[in-house]
């Protein structure tokens, strides 16, 4: 192995180069990718910020990196940022907390 | 509120930037970065542009830049502009030469730039007589200016009645981002001007009294789209503030003076410099500002553009002051081309009204 760590920001630059190894999958990726990113129903600033949000979720360093800057250039600013982090956050705790119930419902049926 | 300088100009702190020819040998990779990039000429050669050379189109804006002087020191600032560069002002001479330049031929728009330029004594006298001779007159105004001074305070009014266009920057909705980079105070005084310009009409519907705001970048990344950020920038100065206007035009910050100070210092110009490259446009460069516009500075020198005159890049193959100006000749000249260029032709394309694409 060349490098001894994981995650290199300059590696992101070579995303493009999945394509060597599979064209036409990776076309196609590209292009729906792209897609899904034009303004739709939902502005490029909106989705930027799904995106932000959900690399947190993900926890995809590239992720991160690639849609702080997006989020930027598409005129979010920090407070619309963190707070679409704090939504990802909100969901990961939700889940677990929501679990909750089934570990209540078994102590119920378990104790006195 | 006053305003707190975020930083000093390259002049003031005596920097080396400064020197515009050492801004050049940074660009072309010979001084402080040993990176060279593809030469714009060759980028636009590929384009489709032959020899790599670009031509004006037709000349239709007459932009003067009346001098450095300035109530703000931006972060980002290209022309150096402050409070300290008082000497870099237009003379009344000068403007006399322009508007026999003006009289004489059919330029339809007079853009009038600074530094403030209404903090140059003979602004309001020059925009009258602009109006006069019937042209249209577009006034870039920092905003906080008009709230700066009680002497300035009228200046929606005159704007009013002079039928001038207002273009203002306003880089976010966000305060912390503009403070960020115009100065700790500039937001809300920038608020309170932007409800001085709508009280007098600017930004109404059927006034025909126009304000656009002017976004550019608060950081090394470039400007995402123009209709996108207008819708959010008009929904939130509505929602939070409610303020209108007209149109926003997207600008990408130019990597010279003191921009480049903050990229070099924060070590991100071979980044910066590699993004306008990546997203160099070859359908932008046909709508670049400097084919229909002629640049005039305080000293009455003529260059391609704006940015051409803070590198000190004069017209080339015509006479090179407005005491020389010949519109036949100008019109025919080779626009001057620079590394700097790049920052023209990036994604959807950058000029003075905003992108070109």
């Amino acid at each position: 192995m060349s490098k001894k760590h994981y995650f290199d920001p300059e590696d992101l630059k070579k995303f493009g180069n999945i394509s060597a190894w599979q064209k036409p999958m990776a076309d196609k990726f590209f292009s729906w990718y792209a897609e899904v990113f034009k303004e739709g129903a939902l502005t490029e600033r909106e989705k930027a910020l799904i995106a932000l949000a959900v690399a947190h979720t993900v926890q995809c360093p590239y992720c991160i990196d690639a849609y702080t800057s997006g989020c930027l250039e598409k005129g979010a600013d920090e407070e619309q940022m963190m707070e679409a982090v704090h939504v990802a956050a909100a969901i990961r705790a939700g889940s677990s907390l929501v679990f909750s119930t089934q570990m209540m419902n078994h102590a119920e049926d378990l104790a006195m | 509120m006053s305003i707190h300088q975020r930083t000093k100009s390259l002049a003031a702190r005596h920097s080396a930037l400064s020197n515009t020819f050492f801004q050049l040998e940074v660009l072309n990779g010979k001084a402080l970065s040993d990176v060279r990039f593809p030469a714009f000429s060759d980028a636009i050669r590929q384009a489709g542009f032959p020899d790599g050379r670009l031509k004006p189109t037709r000349i239709q804006i007459f932009q003067v830049n009346v001098g450095k002087l300035c109530n703000q020191t931006c972060a980002h600032c290209h022309v150096d502009a402050g409070p300290d560069r008082k000497a870099e002002n237009m003379s009344r001479e000068n403007f006399e030469r322009c508007l026999d330049i003006l009289r004489r031929y059919d330029i339809p728009t007079v853009d009038i730039t600074g530094g403030a330029p209404e903090m140059n004594p003979h602004f309001r006298w020059f925009v009258e007589e602009c109006r006069k001779i019937g042209k249209h007159v577009l006034v870039r105004c920092n905003l906080t200016i008009i709230v700066s001074n009680h002497k300035y305070r009228d200046l929606p009014q005159f704007f009013a009645e002079h039928r001038v266009e207002v273009v203002s920057s306003l880089p976010h909705y966000n305060a912390r981002r503009t403070d960020s980079q115009r100065g700790d105070g500039v937001f809300d005084d920038s608020i309170e001007a932007l409800h001085l310009l709508n009280a007098a009409g600017y930004g109404k519907v059927d006034t025909g009294l126009i304000i656009n705001l002017v976004y550019n970048p608060t950081g090394t990344f470039l400007p995402g789209n123009q209709a996108s950020l207008e819708n959010e920038f008009k929904r939130q100065l509505k929602r939070q503030h409610a303020i209108e206007f007209n149109q926003l035009y997207a600008l990408t910050n130019m990597p010279i003076s003191r921009f480049l100070d903050y990229l070099l210092q924060h070590g991100q110009y071979e980044n910066y410099m590699q993004s306008l490259l990546d997203a160099f446009n070859p359908g932008a460069v046909a709508g670049v500002m400097c084919r229909n516009t002629i640049s005039v500075s305080w000293d009455g020198y003529l260059y391609d553009c704006d940015f051409n005159q803070m590198l000190n890049l004069k017209v080339t193959g015509a006479g090179t002051h407005l005491a020389d100006f010949d519109l036949h000749v100008l019109e025919n000249r080779d626009i001057v081309l620079n590394q700097h260029c790049f920052g023209c032709t990036a994604g959807a394309g950058s000029s003075c009204g905003g992108q070109v694409v």
